[in-house]
């Protein structure tokens, strides 16, 4: 933990809800955890010839935002829509708002991509002069500007208190809690919607195709025959009250973050973990609990042959061989810049309904791995859990959450 | 939350450096703007440097003034980079490269496109593994980094670099985001005792009847118009005039940061 830090008041996550390719909700998403059901397909994403899978939400290429949002109108706010729209969110939202005032309400959102989707197509619509088409050059702020996803909660919810985006790869929608204990602590809200969207686009897509990072089959995380990851789109959002502030009984809240910095390359992860080390670390310290405290881990579990590898390591040197392991990127695909929110709330079912998801696609487990990793689901009270997240430019996050008593 | 400002770094044209920033912005030079040269960004080794966009440079170029003006490791101190739209250079790049029919685009000019790239580049220039944020409030992003800055600063107890930066939008995006002129600043704040240039007190407030504070050259007030980062540049004036000064920051349309602005003692 950093010199100063002093250990955290828990967060209580009062209401929360999420949306995979696993479906609409987190009751469907809990099923098919349960049922080992991936949502990972052959990749079907507009006219994408790659030869890879994709964990793409069904629905929202035919999608209306309506008239009044219209302006926000691209693939990831209707994400975040159909988000919002799941698990009684907005009631558990509105009643905030009136117990706190809309001005004492943040949001902070995660985004790794935003809206770069409709840039995409605009420059495929651009004219014989090179110009960009006007539907979208009077949206850019609304779709693909980094903040048009806080802006669009912010709208929806009619909220009226600090908001900001965070936009670290991967790790962007993991660092929303640390962001918004922040604000909490220092008394500059009394309650935050935090949350991260990320949406299918080709940049993506191309992308970690040229770096050679997506599989040919669903991912396989810490299969030996790992060769890369899919891509999956999510959207996620949680509710976050000081444990002081509402009861505290039964319910999960957030209990420790750690964030740190490789500071070693833009794409690969430090050869010894020391930035995945310093994380989970100091999301320890921050929570006042050891390593024999946490019940499970959620590993990041890209399943590329790195980042298996180098997370390993620094997992198993601080948890030993016996903490239970999984990564559940099989099931939703990695869905980047909402990974962390949508494990975090993975994390959040599995300590509600007692169960640990092995890990899905992975059928003989690396032999120079030396967690314990999970292949099948397990059934067991759960109390506390790690999760970990890993992204570009060496940007890594831990988060602990539990049941508080 | 009271902060003090340990360290400045500044780039735009006509203001090169907190040194000549400062004559400008506090009236003893004139502000003449002229085109700025590519950035040193020393820190950079020569080949990254090459391959770095001008984010990057410029970014890491006024972290790297602030910081030396704060006499701190930069390997202990955390950092928040706020900008509107990040790597838009590298957008249109990328953008234009998917618009072709085979869509081969770069694996480097891919891993440059993220928001964290100069925060990755700065972490990996100074080995530093603390925490980094890279964020975005579109107009208002150098003051939800300043916000998200002093938090940190008040709640953890320890120094934070702050650096802002937006640079000029190539065509065709600049039809969506038009910003005509690079600005880049940083900062670094501590807790109120380590204060050296000036001392600051924040307090967030709900929108007001009193406008955010301006500029009254008219060349300057243009500037801070037209760059997010610029936004920064009241405060800087404030800092650069000495004495006792409110500055009010928006934050969205519903909020103000408003911040008093004393000089240091020592």
């Amino acid at each position: 933990m950093p010199p100063n830090a002093q250990p955290l008041t828990p967060l209580t996550l009062t209401a929360y809800t999420l949306v995979t390719a696993n479906g609409r909700g987190v009751g469907p998403v809990l099923q098919a955890l349960r049922e080992r059901r991936s949502g990972l397909k052959p990749c079907d994403f507009e006219d994408v010839p790659l030869k890879t899978y994709i964990g793409r939400v069904e629905g929202l290429e035919d999608f209306s935002l309506g008239n009044e949002l219209d302006r926000f109108d691209c693939r990831n706010n209707r994400l975040a829509w159909l988000g919002l729209q799941q698990d009684g969110f907005m009631v558990a939202v509105a009643e905030a708002k009136q117990r706190y005032g809309a001005h004492r309400v943040a949001v902070v959102m995660g985004t790794s991509t935003s809206g770069i989707l409709e840039t995409e197509h605009a420059y495929q619509a651009r004219d014989l002069a090179g110009s960009l088409p006007a539907w979208y050059t009077s949206r850019y702020r609304y779709t693909h500007n980094m903040f048009s996803l806080g802006h669009f909660v912010r709208a929806c919810l009619g909220l009226r208190g600090p908001a900001t985006v965070i936009s670290t790869a991967c790790s962007s929608s993991a660092k929303v809690f640390a962001t918004a204990d922040r604000l909490l602590r220092a008394g500059l809200c009394d309650a935050a919607i935090v949350g991260g969207v990320d949406s299918l686009c080709l940049t993506t897509l191309y992308g970690f195709s040229a770096l050679q990072l997506l599989s040919t089959s669903p991912c396989r995380p810490c299969d030996e025959d790992r060769d890369g990851l899919s891509l999956g789109e999510a959207a996620g959002f949680a509710l976050l009250e000081s444990s002081q502030c509402v009861s505290r009984r039964g319910a999960v809240a957030l209990l420790g973050y750690g964030e740190s910095s490789d500071g070693y390359h833009m794409s690969h992860p430090h050869p010894e973990g020391a930035g995945a080390i310093r994380a989970i670390r100091d999301a320890l310290g921050r929570a006042g609990l050891q390593p024999r405290d946490i019940d499970y881990v959620n590993l990041h579990g890209t399943a590329t042959r790195v980042n298996d590898a180098v997370e390993d390591k620094a997992v198993s040197g601080i948890f030993g061989l016996a903490t239970p392991c999984s990564s559940t990127k099989g099931w939703t695909g990695h869905t980047l810049g909402a990974a962390g929110i949508t494990e975090a709330l993975i994390s959040v079912l599995c300590l509600k309904h007692g169960f640990l998801p092995g890990t899905l696609n992975c059928k003989r487990i690396d032999p120079t791995l030396h967690s314990r990793i999970l292949r099948d689901n397990d059934v067991r009270p759960v109390r506390r859990i790690l999760s970990n997240i890993f992204g570009f430019g060496g940007n890594n996050c831990s988060l602990i959450l539990g049941t508080l008593r | 939350m009271k902060v003090g400002i340990q360290g400045i770094g500044l780039l735009a044209a006509g203001l090169e450096g907190w040194r000549a920033g400062r004559a400008v912005l506090a009236c003893t030079e004139p502000f003449a703007p002229v085109a700025v040269p590519d950035p040193e960004a020393a820190l950079l080794p020569p080949n990254e440097r090459r391959r770095s966009s001008d984010c990057v440079r410029w970014a890491l170029h006024v972290a790297q003034e602030a910081i030396a003006q704060s006499g701190l490791d930069p390997r202990e101190v955390p950092t928040v980079f706020a900008s509107s739209g990040g790597e838009m250079g590298v957008l249109d790049t990328l953008c234009r490269t998917l618009a072709e029919p085979e869509r081969m685009i770069s694996p480097t000019l891919f891993h440059q496109s993220v928001h964290n790239t100069a925060a990755g580049y700065w972490s990996i220039a100074t080995t530093c593994q603390q925490s980094s944020t890279a964020l975005s409030c579109f107009d208002d992003s150098f003051a939800a980094g300043l916000l998200e800055a002093i938090t940190f600063v008040c709640v953890e107890q320890r120094p934070m670099l702050l650096v802002a930066y937006d640079l000029a939008v190539p065509a065709p995006l600049s039809e969506a985001r038009p910003i005509a002129t690079g600005f880049a600043v940083a900062l670094v704040l501590a807790p109120p005792s380590d204060c050296s240039l000036a001392g600051m007190h924040l307090r967030l407030d709900e929108a007001h009847q009193d406008e955010p504070t301006g500029l009254v050259d008219s060349a300057l007030e243009q500037v801070r118009q037209d760059n997010p980062a610029a936004r920064s540049l009241p405060l800087l004036r404030a800092i650069a005039t000495g004495g006792s000064q409110r500055v009010r920051l928006s934050l969205l349309e519903s909020q103000q940061l408003v911040l008093d602005l004393d000089p240091c003692r020592n």
